[in-house]
């Protein structure tokens, strides 16, 4: 871990979540430290999603709190609001770019809205944000239906990173992508968060993922986290879904590489 | 703005020392941009530059990248820098920036003459391309017909009845309103001009006439292109976004016979029961209004329509409308098959649908006007 501090940035308690009458999360409870990168896993359909929603914002919760950067996200005014919200970016599944705007645009875009930057700065900035994430800039003038899926998902961390945020929220970052491209996103992520003092929060559901770039891994389960903590925490739970999920054929366990 | 100075100068000698300090973010960005650029335009001021970053708190990729452009922009000019004292941590962020913008893809400026002329220059071509894509689509449309001929089995009838009911039965009512409303406006228009020399009747001919041969079609056709069209290419367009029209063509169907054929003979059969109802309820509106505005009598307004109106006049209006019916379902299936990826694209193509069918009907109808007047009828 980068940092040590034991300084949760996130803190979630007792959230309930539900639509209509499915409870989906019940009374949960969760901590995210400066500094780590957090993997969050559960079953399809088990509320991973809605967790990372609700923490942002876009899912109503019915009870319980969630405090990030120590303002209670349910209580605070629009202003300190929006004061958290610069502070985070969001990497959605799909990459949620702004499919009428160019590249450019897209990176541009948060930086546009809250800071009154140069011309010049504005674009030396986003083209150092694209290089960053392992782009060049002649994806620049681009159109994101110009784009392949991998390329997609870089320029759409690069928007999330434009306003050098603390957290990052990424959904399923490697979805979708070749096992070679989804090794490099992990390394990216990896160096990024080293780089700049990023605490990751990321819903996967790769396990290659889990193992090479998460410091925690917290598992989602009856509407509860379940357990929580290293990759080797995992690997010696006895709970049968963790033990199904880490240990199970797909997992490096049951192909027999050693950790 | 608070604290100290982001970056204070000194120099001794032909040594310029630069201190910076406080946080060098992305909120004070703006500030520390101004400062950097003013030791840049000072820079020959001094033959090498120190720049102390110790006591600055906190860098994000603003600040490095201020740092690395500072750095960059005295080098050039052929002076020597060194960064002092960057915060271990920093190091990493730092020769991030020290990667960042090396390669020139500068974004091509063009004059604004040069500008107006590609601008005239694509808009021509694009128009050539519309007109070439519409004889395509009218083909791909033929050619579709005749194996739907050849082969009726494969005919999508449920499809086209389907859209029938959607475009044509769904659409009776408002039709009808407005038909029935610009037959009695143009009844009254007459009236209240014609009376003035004691022509009232002639507004029988005047409605009858008109409504049959152009109004009546005209309005029924702006009225699909805007109600029907649209949806066409709407749907369309979303499908071929969201790839489903490819998905069609791996299992080995034809876009053409499942999708638009369908929809365009449901246009052909709609338009002209459509425009025959319009008429109708032109007729009725302008006979109304007569009677109610000008008092005459519904049975003089009858016998001077069946003197004025002969059944050239229905036929040259309804002969119009399937292939007026044809030219909205075609442009519609272009623009729909245009739609890229983009949401914007979609809105866009849905308007140049709407606008190119209307523009198209009406040249179309100036044909046909043509036509009519050199074979006498």
């Amino acid at each position: 871990m980068l940092d040590t501090s034991n300084e949760a940035v996130i803190r979630v308690r007792d959230v309930v979540v539900g639509f209509k009458d499915v409870t989906i999360l019940n009374r949960l409870s969760l901590d995210v430290f400066r500094g780590e990168i957090l993997g969050f896993v559960g079953g399809s359909g088990a509320g991973k999603s809605v967790l990372m929603r609700t923490i942002i914002g876009l899912v109503p919760k019915v009870s319980g709190t969630i405090e990030v950067f120590g303002v209670d996200l349910g209580s605070a005014e629009d202003e300190e609001r929006q004061a958290v919200e610069r502070r985070w970016g969001v990497l959605f599944q799909q990459g949620a770019l702004f499919s009428s705007l160019t590249v450019r645009q897209n990176v541009q875009f948060p930086m546009r809205e809250y800071l009154k930057l140069s011309r010049r700065l504005l674009d030396e900035v986003a083209v150092a944000k694209l290089e960053m994430v392992g782009l060049t800039a002649d994806v620049c003038e681009k159109y994101p239906s110009e784009l392949s899926g991998g390329m997609i998902k870089r320029v759409a961390l690069a928007r999330a990173l434009a306003l050098d945020p603390e957290i990052v929220f990424l959904d399923e970052p490697t979805s979708g992508l070749d096992p070679i491209g989804a090794g490099d996103f992990d390394d990216l992520i990896r160096t990024l968060s080293r780089t700049l003092g990023l605490t990751v929060y990321m819903v996967t559901h790769d396990l290659d993922s889990l193992h090479s770039v998460c410091d925690r891994i917290a598992v989602l389960a009856d509407g509860k986290v379940i357990t929580s903590g290293p990759i080797s925490t995992m690997l010696a739970s006895e709970h049968p879904w963790v033990k199904s999920y880490f240990r199970g054929k797909r997992s490096r366990a049951g192909h027999g590489v050693t950790v | 703005m608070s604290g100290e100075p982001l970056l204070q100068s000194k120099i001794v000698g032909n040594r310029m020392a630069l201190a910076g300090a406080g946080s060098w973010t992305a909120d004070r960005a703006v500030e520390l941009e101004q400062l950097v650029d003013d030791v840049v335009r000072r820079r020959d001021a001094a033959a090498t530059i120190d720049i102390d970053m110790r006591r600055v708190e906190r860098l994000d990729t603003y600040g490095a990248w201020l740092l690395e452009r500072l750095v960059r922009d005295v080098d050039s000019a052929g002076r020597s820098t060194r960064v002092i004292g960057l915060p271990t941590r920093y190091q990493g962020l730092f020769d991030e920036a020290h990667q960042a913008n090396r390669s020139h893809s500068k974004r091509r400026r063009e004059s604004a003459i040069t500008a107006a002329l590609i601008i005239v220059g694509e808009t021509m071509a694009k128009v050539a391309i519309d007109l070439t894509n519409i004889v395509q689509m009218v083909g791909a449309v033929a050619a579709a017909a005749m194996r739907a001929i050849a082969r009726p089995w494969t005919y999508r009838f449920t499809s086209m009845v389907h859209h029938v009911d959607r475009v044509g039965w769904r659409a009776v009512p408002i039709i009808l309103l407005i038909t029935f409303l610009i037959g009695a406006i143009i009844a009254q228009q007459g009236i209240f001009h014609f009376r003035r020399f004691g022509a009232d009747v002639f507004v029988v001919d005047m409605l009858g006439i008109l409504v049959l041969r152009e109004i009546g079609v005209l309005i029924v056709c702006v009225m699909v292109a805007g109600r029907s069209g649209s949806a066409y290419t709407a749907e369309l367009g979303s499908m071929k976004m969201r790839e489903e029209i490819d998905a069609l063509r791996t299992m080995g169907f034809d876009p053409m016979d499942v999708l638009i054929l369908p929809r365009i003979v449901a246009l052909v059969i709609a338009v002209p029961i459509l425009a025959f109802l319009g008429s109708m309820a032109a007729l009725y509106g302008g006979g109304l209004v007569a009677w109610l505005y000008g008092g005459m009598a519904p049975d003089i307004f009858l016998g001077r329509l069946r003197e004025s109106v002969t059944f050239d006049h229905f036929m040259v209006g309804m002969v119009k409308a399937p292939f007026m019916a044809l030219v909205i379902g075609v442009v519609a299936a272009v623009e729909g098959l245009a739609v890229e990826g983009s949401a914007e694209s979609l809105g866009l193509r849905t308007t140049a649908s709407v606008v190119k069918s209307i523009f198209l009907v009406i040249v179309l109808d100036g044909f046909f006007a043509i036509f009519f007047a050199s074979i006498g009828k």
